[in-house]
């Protein structure tokens, strides 16, 4: 396994003081906590932090850390010393627990001793929920699919020691699936502990940005570009839809932006989400002579003030 | 490696835990619950304790205020004014999305 070096990740001298830590990890956890952050590896960034804090900010676990010594670089293939975890009595604040499978396996082998210890002496307990998240196709939720779901879960190996092991799961993604709903998995959490009920499994589901439509709840957005003449005039166009192609008709003296709504062609559900088709209207390119003059014949004839709004 | 596909429950955007059931989600106290409740972070459907139901967003609403409270140190109060404002953020990222306007 890789060693990690918690300074590193905190940013602070290996003397740092414990305010200093602190300070550290308050600045670290604005810029990345995944919640309010913009940055892309913001999730993952948050768990080395967290992790990082974890130890550092609890004396017990830096001392043991620090015994390891100064000659790790990050990276480096670890393993423990054969006098480990002898000495050492972590209790206080939940190591790895906290953050549900989200840990390293160095910290897991470092931390994950005392964990096994506080648990095994639990008596009848259900098993703790899990949670994930997925992203699925736009096109899932017309259908309906199967995913693959892979998990690391924390478990207690047959010492009781605390690991995480990674877990794949094919997950029914019901048709009609909105973004901000749940799938609940029931007994897919943490397993009970002496004959209590095993937790459950909450995925969270969102839909992967998708080419051309836009998702509002069950309706659907799509810009549907139109020529000058389709949008003046009126006419029948093609328009895509999830479902497959569909003839719809632009009304005559159309405007770009103007919305025309597609009854029950969003999302399936009781009631359907709509599909809104938002008319764009594209200008030919004058690449021949004869296209500039038709355009010139246009500016000519048709006595027209794009800016009358603006009353010049 | 499990290779059964596996069928869950719909979880929808209300009325669908009890009390019991959002404890356990957030793995926490019926209390920490049924403080959000009254501070009206959280809107259950129903007339009382017994009979409260909540939503997915509820849920994820309550996780994400435990994780806020957790990783900031932030009092409850504190919590919910940045998930308000969290929440401000998503529904104006919506009309940008919904206007074509990429938001980044």
């Amino acid at each position: 396994m890789e060693f990690k070096d918690y300074y590193q990740t905190l940013g602070v001298a290996r003397s740092a003081a414990e305010a200093e830590i602190k300070r550290a990890y308050r600045k670290l956890a604005r810029k990345y906590h995944p919640d309010v952050s913009k940055e892309r590896d913001a999730s993952e960034r948050m768990k080395e932090i967290n992790e990082a804090y974890e130890v550092l900010q609890d004396p017990k676990k830096r001392a043991a850390y620090d015994r390891l010594g100064t000659g790790w670089q990050p990276g480096q293939d670890f393993h423990p010393p054969p006098d480990w975890d002898t000495g050492f009595e972590f209790r206080g604040s939940p190591a790895g627990e906290a953050f549900g499978g989200d840990f390293s396996d160095f910290f897991a082998t470092l931390f994950g001793g005392a964990v096994g210890a506080r648990h095994g002496a639990g008596v009848h307990r259900r098993g703790e929920d899990h949670h994930a998240k997925i992203l699925i196709d736009l096109e899932d939720a017309f259908r309906g699919a199967t995913r693959t779901v892979t998990l690391r879960v924390p478990e207690l190996d047959a010492k009781g020691r605390l690991a995480a092991r990674e877990r794949t799961l094919n997950v029914q993604i019901p048709k009609g699936i909105r973004e901000g709903q749940l799938i609940r998995l029931a007994g897919q959490g943490s397993a009970g502990m002496k004959g209590g009920r095993a937790g459950d499994l909450y995925i969270e589901v969102g839909f992967k940005p998708h080419a051309f439509y836009r998702v509002d709840g069950r309706d659907l957005y799509v810009s549907l570009p139109v020529a000058p003449w389709e949008a003046a005039l009126g006419a029948t166009v093609k328009a895509p839809t999830p479902g497959g192609t569909v003839e719809v008709k632009v009304p005559p003296r159309s405007q770009g932006g103007r919305k025309l709504r597609l009854r029950s062609r969003g999302i399936p559900g009781d009631p359907p989400g709509d599909l809104y088709l938002v008319l764009e209207v594209v200008l030919p390119i004058p690449e021949t002579e004869r296209a500039k003059e038709l355009y010139q014949t246009m500016a000519r004839e048709l006595a027209f003030n794009p800016r009358r709004s603006l009353g010049v | 490696m499990d290779t059964d596909i596996v069928t869950g429950i719909l979880v929808s955007e209300q009325g669908a835990l009890s009390l019991e059931e959002m404890v356990e989600a957030c793995g926490t106290e019926v209390e920490w619950i049924v403080e959000l409740v009254e501070v009206g972070v959280l809107s259950p459907e129903g007339p009382d304790e017994t009979a409260w139901r909540f939503g997915a967003l509820d849920l994820l609403r309550a996780r994400r205020l435990a994780r806020l409270e957790r990783d900031f140190a932030a009092s409850a109060e504190a919590a919910a004014v940045i998930l308000d404002l969290l929440d401000e953020i998503e529904r104006l990222r919506a009309c940008l999305i919904r206007a074509g306007v990429e938001a980044v």
